[in-house]
């Protein structure tokens, strides 16, 4: 199978007021598959996923040089933001639908996109949910508040949310770790459903969903990229001292 | 040392079933206490209780049709003209106030960036206006509505006058309102490729509905009571002002001319029923919308 690279990043450096987050971070992110980023708490893995969709915009004193391409594009020139966000869905840490029905939750994205047709949503709403492997719970109350939703629920109507607008790229941040061992269950074998049309890139704390789920695994360490392999080879021959000291538990 | 013979009571209390006595000093401080928190909340309560009552026995008897009438004689003191006055002058200082009080709400919270100066100005500038006493708010509106702009006592300068009074009262619960709203429902608006007016008036705006109408309702309360920025602004016409250059009294306003010219205590205290049993059909329906706001 041919790679094509989804995301280039190249010589990314971000930081936070006089924080150096991110350290020269050089990855390239092949399209279709999963890759997952490892690594102990603050070692910038979940900035770099929030740099992946410009969600670091919206925090005050945050800087950036370096340049991402998404398909050769570099998204800090000349992109729209809401462009990107469009073309890359994100699903965060807590499911967060919105306080509304589990309809509007799902027809919030392509309205927003100018869909307005009921018939087209309608339609939409369906595949997203079918997607998400969720519809055949909710089909029948689809007029009810997504807020009665159980975690898990929540979590895949938030998947199905991001759906919706037809991205290519799924960016997901610990996307389980509100969860308990069945959704979580769920949302993984999702995951691996997903990869089939979308470019998926998940942050997680457990190395054990990384090696259940991704093909690539980056092990993250104090904002530097430590080891960057498919996940199979990673976990068995790490190349990096570190990487091994993190995988057999020494710290982290 | 101390702490563990304090921890000692508490437990005790917890478990309950009084299975020993409490120590005489322990039970001599929680009785006392008790005393005070069940004699405070007695006060508070029979003090709105006997109020309440005072003004029904005063009032209800003098509740004639007569005081409904259309036109206002001094013979019959209508209050009719007047409850339409309030109504119309609730309604047009909240069509002024709520756009602005609300849009800069959201300007400071969505918008303006931390730590930028003009906030910080905007909040000391409500803050102060929130504690001008409401007379000081008349003389104003009498010196630039009425005298300056030629508005005359009319709807118009009363109801601008009010609508500058509620100004804060409205912002500032909006304000809370809004940051009340979790980021996450920012962050996942913004994660689908809207913009922050969408986010904002889809999102974050209809999440905080119920702060922000809990900030109406203290406006409309504090609409309907006022009288002192009214007297001058708005004057006391008996009848139903002809338009917004004319003047015309609420039914407070009402009330205060009745009981001071002192000749028609009797009526005062009837139109005082009134007053009261508005103010709370206004506040029983707006919880009653703030309940199936937050339902949904």
């Amino acid at each position: 199978m041919s790679m094509h690279t989804k995301y280039k990043i190249q010589d990314l450096n971000l930081h936070y007021g006089t924080f150096h987050a991110l350290k020269n971070i050089n990855l390239e992110l092949p399209e279709k598959e999963i890759t997952a980023f490892i690594g102990p708490s603050g070692c910038g893995k979940s900035t770099l996923l929030k740099t992946l969709n410009r969600m670091n915009d919206l925090v005050e004193g945050c800087s950036i040089d370096g340049t991402v391409l998404l398909d050769g594009e570099d998204i800090f020139d000349r992109m729209d933001v809401n462009v990107l966000r469009r073309r890359v869905g994100m699903v965060f840490q807590k499911p967060n639908p919105f306080p509304m029905s589990i309809y509007d939750n799902i027809a919030f994205g392509p309205r927003t996109h100018g869909i307005r047709k009921k018939a087209k949503l309608d339609e939409i709403v369906e595949k997203s949910l079918r997607d998400a492997a969720i519809w055949d719970e909710v089909k029948d109350r689809l007029d009810k508040s997504a807020l009665g939703m159980s975690g898990g629920q929540q979590q895949r109507l938030c998947i199905a949310r991001a759906l919706a607008i037809q991205p290519e790229v799924l960016l997901m941040d610990e996307p389980t770790s509100a969860l308990d061992p069945i959704s979580t269950m769920k949302v993984e074998d999702l995951v691996q459903e997903l990869k089939r049309e979308y470019t998926i890139v998940m942050v997680t704390h457990n190395m054990q969903q990384a090696t259940r789920v991704s093909d690539k695994t980056a092990f993250f360490l104090l904002g530097e990229v430590v080891e960057f392999n498919e996940t199979a080879e990673l976990f068995s021959m790490p190349k990096d001292q570190r990487t091994e000291n993190y995988i057999t538990g020494r710290f982290g | 040392m101390s702490s563990r013979t304090m921890a000692l009571p508490k437990q005790r209390i917890r478990t309950g079933r009084r299975s020993n006595p409490p120590e005489p000093t322990q039970g001599i401080q929680s009785l006392v206490l008790r005393v005070l928190v069940y004699g405070a909340a007695i006060c508070t309560f029979a003090v709105l209780l006997f109020l309440i009552g005072y003004i029904l026995i005063r009032g209800i008897p003098y509740l004639t049709p007569d005081l409904f009438s259309l036109e206002y004689t001094s013979e019959n003191c209508s209050m009719l003209p007047s409850i339409i006055t309030t109504v119309e002058m609730t309604l047009l200082s909240l069509v002024i106030a709520i756009p602005v009080s609300v849009f800069t709400a959201v300007y400071l919270v969505e918008y303006a960036k931390k730590g930028n100066k003009l906030v910080g100005l905007m909040r000391l500038t409500t803050e102060t206006l929130s504690g001008i006493p409401s007379i000081v708010y008349g003389l104003f509106g009498m010196l630039f509505f009425v005298t300056q702009l030629h508005w005359k006592l009319s709807l118009l300068s009363g109801s601008l006058t009010l609508s500058i009074m509620v100004l804060p009262l409205i912002m500032r619960s909006t304000e809370e309102a809004l940051l009340a709203v979790p980021d996450l429902y920012r962050e996942a608006s913004f994660g689908l490729g809207a913009g922050r007016l969408r986010t904002v008036f889809r999102i974050v705006l209809p999440s905080a509905m119920p702060g922000i109408l809990a900030g109406i309702i203290l406006a409309v309360g504090r609409i309907v009571g006022e009288t002192a920025a009214l007297i001058y602004t708005a004057g006391t016409a008996t009848e139903l002002p002809s338009g917004l250059f004319s003047s015309g009294r609420t039914l407070a306003v009402h009330m205060y001319c009745l009981s001071s010219e002192g000749l028609h205590t009797d009526q005062a205290y009837a139109t005082a029923v009134v007053l009261l049993l508005i103010v709370l059909a206004m506040n029983t329906i707006s919880a009653l919308i703030a309940r199936k706001l937050t339902k949904n």
